[in-house]
Formats: C-alpha cells, sequence, structure tokens
C-alpha cells in the first residue's frame, strides 16, 4: 500500500479493492480504467490507460505534405475533418500560404458543423445512457412526457403525448424481444439513475430522433467536401469552387447548394434550441446534487483557440473560439500560450509505453522523439498479454503525459467556456449566466463533470449560431464578386524551400489539437501531433502529476463497484478518443525497434 | 437464420426449463415485472432478429459515423428493428466485464447463427498488444468471436485491406480479418472504403437479411453490386474527360465549370466503389462533383500508390464493360495513346483561350 500526495493535490491511495473497467465503452478507440475504492466506496487512487497504438506520424515520413491531410484525418473519424484541418494549416504556416476568405468561411463551416454534431451525438449516444435509463422509460405516462416537454420546449413542436406513446411501444416492443442489442447488461436497476420515467422517454425520444438529425448536420459537409466521415480538403485552400451563373455552375457551390447549407443551419438551430439545450438542462436538473468529477478543472485549462473570423489571422483577438491558458486556478489572469515556445508544451513519457533518450526529460513537439517500448511494471498482475491488473508505478500507458508549463491541463468545451469567461467573452458568458441562474447553481458548479457536459451543450449552441454567421458572411463575400476559393501559387513543390517548419492548430470538439511538421526537400521529415484525449487522459508525469481523467474521478462515490456508472459518466463527460491519443510516431521517423513476430 | 434463438438452445441440449428461466432473468435483469418473462419467451420461439458482434481493433471509427449516417434505412430502424446489435463498444450501454459477458453469451447461446462485423483490424506485432481489449490482444477476441459465427462483414479498408495503419512501413503489423490466421476460410464479405458509404452498409446487411444469403462476391472477396465498376464508368464528369476538358489548376475556369479531375490525381479510374452512382450522405454529393479528385480509398493499399495529385501513369483499360475481375494485363500501351490524345487536345483548346484560365494562380 502506498499513500502520496500529488504535486497537483491530490490524495493517492492504493490501499483499497481494485476495481477495473476494460473495455471503457462508448468511447472511441480503446482504453482501460482502474480505480481503488475505500471503504465507503470513494475512489482513492485511479489510473487511465489508453490501449491502442497505431503509429500514423512514422508512416507520414518521406510523403508529400499535401497528402498529409488525407492521412491524419484517419487518425479519426468521429472528429473526421479536425485532423485535416490542422494538418493543412501546418503546412501553409510552413510554406508561408495565404487562403482566399471563401475558403476560411468554407473551413470554418465544415469545422463549426463538426463540433454541432460531434457534441449532439456525444451527449444522446455515448453520455445519454451514463443518466438515462431507456427501460425505466417504460413506466412513464406519454401524457406525463408530453406536459415536461412543452414545459421545458414550448417551441417543439414534437411535443405530443401520441408522439411519445409511439416511441413507448416500440421500447416496448423492442424490450419484450429480448434482443436488448445496445441496452444489453446496462445497469438498469442501479439507483444511480434518477430521472423519473417521464424524463426517460423523452431522453429516449429524442436519442432516436438525434440519431436520425445529426446526419443532416454532416451534408454541409458533404456539399464542400464531397463526403462524411472524412471529406476532402486542399492546402492552399478548399476544393470545392464556387461558380454561381456562369457556365457550368449546376457542377459547383451554385444557389441551390448555398440554399441547401442554409436550410440544415436552420434546421441546425432549431434542434439545439428546440431540443438539446432543454434535454440537458431538464437532466441536469435531476442531477445537480452528484457534483462530483471536477478534477483539474478548477485550476488548470487550455485552449489554442480557433474559427478565424478573417482568413489567414490566428491572433487571439482574431480567434472566435477562446485561446489561452488558466492554471493554479486563478481566473484572474489568462496566460498567453504559444505553441512554437519550447519551455510551453512538452510531452513527457516515464509512465508511457515509450522511451526517449532520457526518459525523465520532457521533449517539446518539434524535437520529440516516439519510440515504443511496451513493458509492464513489477506489480502487474497477470503477464505481457493478459492483464489483470496494471502497475501504475510503471509505464502503464500507450498515451503520452504533454505539460504545459510543466502543469497537467484540461482541454474541451469547458476549458474553452472557463477560459472564455475568464477573458469577459461576451456570448459565453451570457450562455453560462442562463445555465446557473436556470439551475440555480453557483459559477463553480462549472468544474464538475456536469459542468463538462453542460459547457459541451452550450457549445453546440454557440457553434450553431456562428455556422448561420459564417454563411452569410461568405454570401455577402461572393456578392462583392470575389469566388476564389483556392491560391495555387505555391502548390506546385518546385516553389517550396529546402527546409521549412511549421505548425498548425484547432479546436477539436474533444480540445486542444496542434500539429507540428518538418518540411525537407519537398518531404516531411517530421510530424507530430499532440491531440485533446493526450491532454485528458494522460498518465503521470516524471512529477507524478495525475492527468484530467485520472484527477476528475478521485474522490468520486461509487454505489455499487460491480456496476461503476459514475466512473463512466465522469470519464465520458471528457468525450475520450483514444484513436486519437495513440497515434503517436517517432517524429524523426525511427523504425520501431520493439516489433516481434507472434 | 431460419433458427430460431429456441431452435438454437434446444439443439444445444438446453431444457425447456432452463430456456424459461433465462428469459426470466433477462427480465430481472432489466427491472421488468416477471410479467415480461412469457412475452421474451415467445419472442425467442419466433425468429429473432439476428445477433450481431461488431469489433472493432485499431481503426478511426469512421465506419461507424458512417453506418449512423444511412438515409435508407435510418441506423435506428436498422438497430432496433433488423437486427440486434448486441456488442459494439462504440454505442453499448454495457462496459468491463458487462460487455465482454455479451461476446461469451452470444458466441455460446448463437453458436453458427450470428454474424460477426468487423471495423478496423487487429496489430500482430509486440504479441498483440498494440490493441487490448480488456487486458487481452484485441486479435484473441477476434479469433474468438470469429470462430463460431455465422459470416464476418469486414467493414472499411482497415478490415479490408489494412488502410492507414498499414500504409508502409505498417509499425505496428496491422492485419486484415481474412489475413488473420484461421480466419481464411470464413465467409468474409469485404465492404472496402474510408469509410464505406453508409447506404452500401446497410444495404449490405438488408441484402443478408431480405435474401438469407451472401451477395455475390467478386474475386476480392467484395459484393459485386456496389464494387463491380469504377468510379470513372459512371461519372458525371466522364464527358468531360472524353472531350479532353480537365481541371488544370484548383479553382480555375475547369473547376468552375466541373470538368474531369484526372490531371489533379484523381482515382476514379482505377477505383471500384459505388461512389459515382449511390453518392454519399442520402445521394447529397461525392468527392468529385465536390471538385476533388478521387483518392481511391476503397482500394487496397491506396495509400502506397503514388501522391494523391500525381497523375495516373498504369491505366490499364478505360472501356467501361471491363470489371474488376476482367481488367488487369490489357494494352497499356494503347490506353496510353488515349490519355496523351486527350491530353494534346486539352493543350489545344488551352491555347485557344489564353489567359482565361489562370484565375487559380492569380488569386492570392
Amino acid at each position: 500500500m502506498t499513500v502520496t500526495k500529488t504535486p497537483n493535490g491530490f490524495n493517492l491511495n492504493d490501499a483499497g479493492r481494485r476495481v477495473i473497467v476494460d473495455p471503457v465503452t462508448r468511447i472511441e478507440g480503446h482504453m482501460r480504467c482502474e480505480v481503488n475504492i475505500d471503504d465507503d466506496n470513494i475512489i482513492r487512487n485511479a489510473i487511465s490507460s489508453g490501449t491502442m497504438w497505431r503509429g500514423l506520424e512514422v508512416i507520414l515520413k518521406g510523403r508529400d505534405p499535401r497528402d498529409a491531410w488525407a492521412f491524419v484525418q484517419r487518425i479519426c473519424g468521429v472528429c473526421t475533418g479536425t485532423h485535416a484541418l490542422t494538418s493543412v494549416r501546418a503546412v501553409e504556416d510552413a510554406l508561408k500560404i495565404k487562403i482566399p476568405e471563401n475558403a476560411n468561411s468554407i473551413r470554418n463551416l465544415m469545422q463549426l458543423s463538426l463540433q454541432v454534431q460531434d457534441h449532439l451525438v456525444h451527449f444522446y449516444h455515448l453520455h445519454a445512457l451514463d443518466w438515462v435509463n431507456p427501460v425505466n422509460a417504460l413506466k412513464a405516462d406519454p401524457v406525463a412526457t408530453s406536459a415536461l416537454q412543452q414545459k421545458i420546449s414550448p417551441h417543439n413542436p414534437k411535443s405530443s403525448p401520441g408522439y411519445f406513446r409511439d416511441t413507448q411501444n416500440r421500447l416496448l416492443k423492442f424490450v419484450e424481444s429480448g434482443q436488448l442489442g445496445p441496452f444489453k447488461n446496462g445497469y438498469w436497476t442501479n439507483p444511480a439513475y434518477l430521472l423519473p420515467p417521464e424524463a426517460d422517454l423523452m431522453a429516449v425520444t429524442h436519442y432516436l430522433e438525434a440519431l436520425d438529425f445529426q446526419k443532416d448536420i454532416m451534408k454541409i459537409r458533404t456539399i464542400f467536401g464531397g463526403k462524411d466521415p472524412h471529406p476532402n480538403w486542399l492546402v492552399g485552400g478548399v476544393p470545392c469552387a464556387i461558380n454561381i451563373d456562369g457556365v457550368g455552375a449546376n457542377g459547383a457551390i451554385n444557389m441551390e447548394r448555398l440554399n441547401l447549407v442554409s436550410s440544415i443551419i436552420d434546421r441546425t438551430i432549431d434542434f439545439i434550441d428546440q431540443v438539446y439545450i432543454p434535454d440537458l438542462l431538464a437532466i441536469a436538473g435531476f442531477y445537480k446534487g452528484w457534483m462530483y468529477g471536477g478534477g483539474i478543472s478548477g485550476q488548470s485549462l487550455l485552449s489554442y483557440g480557433d474559427i478565424p473570423d478573417k482568413a489567414n489571422d490566428y491572433s487571439t483577438a482574431n480567434l472566435l473560439m477562446p485561446r489561452g491558458a488558466i492554471i493554479n486556478g486563478d481566473l484572474t489572469k489568462v496566460h498567453e500560450v504559444d505553441l512554437t515556445d519550447p519551455e510551453q508544451i512538452k510531452e513527457f513519457i516515464p509512465h508511457s509505453w515509450y522511451k526517449y533518450p532520457d526518459d525523465s526529460l520532457g521533449l517539446h513537439p518539434w524535437d520529440g522523439v516516439t519510440e515504443p517500448n511496451y513493458k509492464l511494471g513489477l506489480n502487474t498482475k497477470g503477464d505481457r498479454t493478459h492483464i489483470k491488473e496494471l502497475d501504475e508505478a510503471a509505464k502503464y500507458s500507450w498515451i503520452k503525459a504533454p505539460r504545459w508549463r510543466g502543469h497537467a491541463m484540461e482541454v474541451g468545451p469547458l476549458a474553452r467556456y472557463v477560459i472564455g469567461y475568464a477573458q469577459g467573452n461576451k456570448e459565453i458568458t451570457e450562455q453560462i449566466n442562463f445555465v446557473i441562474k436556470t439551475l440555480d447553481v453557483p459559477v463553480t458548479a462549472l468544474f464538475s463533470t456536469l459542468g463538462r457536459t453542460a459547457a459541451r451543450g452550450l457549445e453546440a449552441q454557440w457553434a450553431a449560431g456562428k455556422m448561420r454567421y459564417f454563411m452569410d458572411k461568405m454570401v455577402a463575400n461572393i456578392k462583392s464578386g470575389d469566388l476564389a476559393t483556392a491560391n495555387v501559387a505555391k502548390w506546385d513543390p518546385e516553389t517550396w524551400p529546402g527546409s521549412v517548419k511549421g505548425v498548425g492548430f484547432t479546436e477539436a470538439p474533444r480540445g486542444a489539437l496542434g500539429h507540428w511538421l518538418k518540411i525537407e526537400n519537398t518531404k516531411i521529415a517530421n510530424y507530430q501531433c499532440v491531440v485533446p484525449t493526450t491532454w485528458n487522459g494522460s498518465p503521470r508525469d516524471e512529477q507524478g502529476n495525475i492527468g484530467a481523467f485520472e484527477a476528475a474521478l478521485m474522490n468520486t462515490k461509487v454505489e455499487r463497484p460491480e456496476e461503476p456508472v459514475e466512473i463512466l459518466r465522469t470519464l465520458h463527460s471528457f468525450d475520450p478518443c483514444l484513436a486519437c491519443s495513440t497515434h503517436i510516431i517517432s517524429p524523426d521517423g525511427t523504425e520501431l525497434t520493439q516489433v516481434k513476430v507472434r | 437464420m431460419n433458427e430460431t434463438f429456441y431452435d438454437v438452445m434446444r439443439r444445444q441440449g438446453i431444457t425447456r426449463r432452463s430456456f424459461l428461466k433465462f428469459c426470466s432473468l433477462t427480465a430481472a435483469s432489466l427491472g421488468l415485472s416477471p410479467a415480461f418473462a412469457p412475452k421474451i419467451a415467445h419472442a425467442m420461439e419466433t425468429k429473432p432478429r439476428i445477433p450481431v458482434l461488431w469489433l472493432h481493433g485499431l481503426e478511426c471509427t469512421c465506419c461507424s459515423e458512417s453506418f449512423i449516417r444511412s438515409g435508407h434505412p435510418l441506423a435506428k430502424d436498422v438497430i432496433l428493428s433488423m437486427l440486434s446489435l448486441d456488442y459494439d463498444d462504440t454505442i453499448m450501454a454495457a462496459a468491463g466485464h458487462n460487455a465482454e459477458a455479451i461476446v461469451d453469451e452470444i458466441v455460446e447461446k448463437y453458436k453458427g447463427n450470428y454474424i460477426l462485423a468487423v471495423e478496423g483490424n487487429a496489430p500482430l506485432a509486440e504479441d498483440g498488444m498494440y490493441c487490448i481489449i480488456g487486458g487481452k490482444p484485441f486479435v484473441e477476441q477476434l479469433k474468438y468471436a470469429a470462430e463460431s459465427c455465422k459470416a464476418i462483414i469486414s467493414w472499411g479498408s482497415c478490415a479490408s485491406w489494412g488502410c492507414v495503419q498499414a500504409a508502409k512501413p505498417n509499425p505496428t503489423r496491422a492485419t486484415p480479418t481474412h489475413k488473420i490466421p484461421g480466419l481464411a476460410d470464413k465467409p468474409i464479405i469485404k465492404v472496402p472504403g474510408c469509410p464505406p458509404i453508409a447506404e452500401v452498409m446497410t444495404a449490405v446487411v438488408a441484402y443478408l437479411l431480405t435474401f438469407e444469403k451472401l451477395p455475390t462476391l467478386d474475386k476480392q472477396g467484395r459484393p459485386q453490386m456496389f464494387y463491380s465498376q469504377r468510379i470513372h464508368d459512371k461519372c458525371y464528369r466522364r464527358p468531360h474527360f472524353d472531350a479532353g476538358q480537365f481541371v488544370e489548376h484548383w479553382d480555375d475556369e475547369g473547376a468552375r465549370q466541373g470538368h474531369c479531375l484526372y490531371k489533379m490525381g484523381c482515382k476514379g479510374p482505377t477505383t471500384y466503389n459505388a461512389c459515382s452512382t449511390v453518392r454519399w450522405n442520402e445521394g447529397v454529393s461525392f468527392p468529385i462533383q465536390a471538385g476533388h479528385g478521387c483518392i481511391g480509398c476503397s482500394e487496397d493499399g491506396f495509400w502506397d500508390k503514388g501522391g494523391f495529385y500525381e497523375r495516373l501513369s498504369d491505366i490499364n483499360d478505360f472501356s467501361i464493360e471491363a470489371n474488376a475481375d476482367a481488367v488487369g494485363g490489357t494494352a497499356a500501351a494503347v490506353v496510353g495513346v488515349g490519355i496523351a490524345a486527350h491530353a494534346g487536345l486539352t493543350a489545344l483548346n488551352r491555347s485557344k483561350k489564353t489567359g482565361a484560365n489562370q484565375t487559380g494562380a492569380d488569386q492570392q
């Protein structure tokens, strides 16, 4: 047994019973979680382990930088496109390429539509079953559900008792079949579920409705990028051309295409306002006594910012999504973030399955090394291919530990919203004030699992509104006579300097995302990504700081350790994306030395 | 697929009494009253929805994301009424051993009667531990679930070919389903694409259920209904190719008029998929319609076939009659002449319209 206090203020005690959740489901990719609980079922030690590694950056070495977006887009098909956008920005930064205004608007429309769809799918299809009990919905009176719906969302036209009765009948038939599909083996008798049946029925109905609707949002990306998931992007702009009334306009972005985008934006705004936000607030209202999961959100938050208003200006003032860092819980000071500063962002690996020339030092992404080193600690239970319990004193994850000036940081919607709030961002402040007033909670309630979930919903609402803004902006620009969508002056690699480096960033749905690359003789010499779930899901670092997932699990009470729905709630509130976090590869392209063939 | 769940249990020597007990336990585990048990029993004695185990290896989840974009049928109808999606770690409520127990249960109770859907692939390097599920290599779970399944669907290019993590130098030795030792003899339906088109995915599922047999597969194991012709064969920009009208630069006049993207590296002439006919996201568009060439994402090894903007130089046959099985070893030289002729014609057209096509390069 060991008891330690981490530098970031958590008392770890591994004396109690170990509870293991593997696989953690309803996330992207694969992860494992282990916790120790004391006699009162309170979590006193937490371990988050990324359990997959794909090695994409090694694969990128020697390739054409103009192709890189397609490779890195395949890091993740859930936050599809955000890696591609980060990549084209990194290449444009390296080669000093300026993109046209229309391309900036189209990219923002694509990125914002992802934010909305990803947040919506997360809330209803990945996270809701931590709060909503579909079996309990069978006990609901559809009339009561209808009354609840009309109370919380008076403008939602789908609110009749018959509408909810139809869903209930379908659900009943489904349950009676005995084949529960995705609901099979859930924790449906656990007292941790607090919604009354009428709220469960409303939420399950919207689970299905949101599943139908989310696909329409992504049509915006298909219009501009040709398909979704994984639309097409272009270094220097966007591939789609605009032609409003010229010869052949019917094969380009024309009035019909713009109308289609516009109608989807209108319907998206309605859906978020009439369904997502009212559901979020209603569900949160029933759970506001459950204030676990704050972790480091009250201390250390990071955002790179995104959604440039004008094209090619990536300064803090021009980014509509907030940028900055908060440390030690001091909301009065938002620190500047510089992705090129070798002292700010460093990655550590003493507890990650990699090796550095010196394992104790952190490395900036431009100078990073990623050589896999799958090795388990002496106190591991099981063996190297049948792990029963990890040894967190040794290496235990495929995720590295990035730190900002030595601090473990939380990234994501909550980080962006708290940073925006601290900066006095008017829109964000208004939204936050509305929520805390509606729920009658103090602003510090944001630093919790529910706060994270609420910030995500508010951000979806914000992003839907900004889609309208950029649509109008693009139409005005086209009206002024500017049809340009691509700058091809530096398309030909012969125009490139011999040796350059660049960095690109976005705010992915899950948080701050950066790509660092070096180009030598027109080919990729080095490519490194530091992604949101690497920040949030990081293992311990050299100093012993625990990461955001681990911190958020601490001191949570688990009602039934064999049904750890509380652990799922908090992990899901970060919307983990493991394929993203564990894609890493050696920047110098070192071939892997650990490969053994079965 | 005609056997009911009850039939399967009886065939395995399970008594009616045990079967009814199972139904009671199912009701109890849901917190439902015992009155539900006979209803569950009745459903299981009639035709059950076919159970599906949807496993995820090394992947990016784009196949699942594509699947939920299906417009006809809607994903919710597939899940609620067509299949029984009993294991899919992306959407399932259960986690940890409750999730793992489902794999055991389906394998045992539905032996030979469930579908295994595989998204992603298994890394074989480092004893398989580049992808760990429940503390064990993913490849173990895959082999275990494959052993007793009725058929395997390899979703997407990862499961079908290897895709991005298997691109050179394939650091994890990521291996597609059919190349996993022991799985080659299983009936495997490859549905390649990165991701596959949503409606193609749900159509493959619907075909299995409606016609109660595997779709006709080509030599590479793909349903020929969707993968037997090239994107180029049915591309709406094909007439511009035939007329020698090409996009020369991004956002030039040709791009704005929707000319052929062959010179911008389009891989439509060598890619077998349904993009130019079924199109994407309920028929809204497809890559070429939105101005970018096809990158060939449904083809084996497409990551290592030269840059996405490099013009194809190894096209074997442009004739529309050729299908995936027939192409290969045909007169490349003859076609090469065809391309050169097109290019020459285009150059001629360009010279007639000097200056008119320079828009792209001039915009800053």
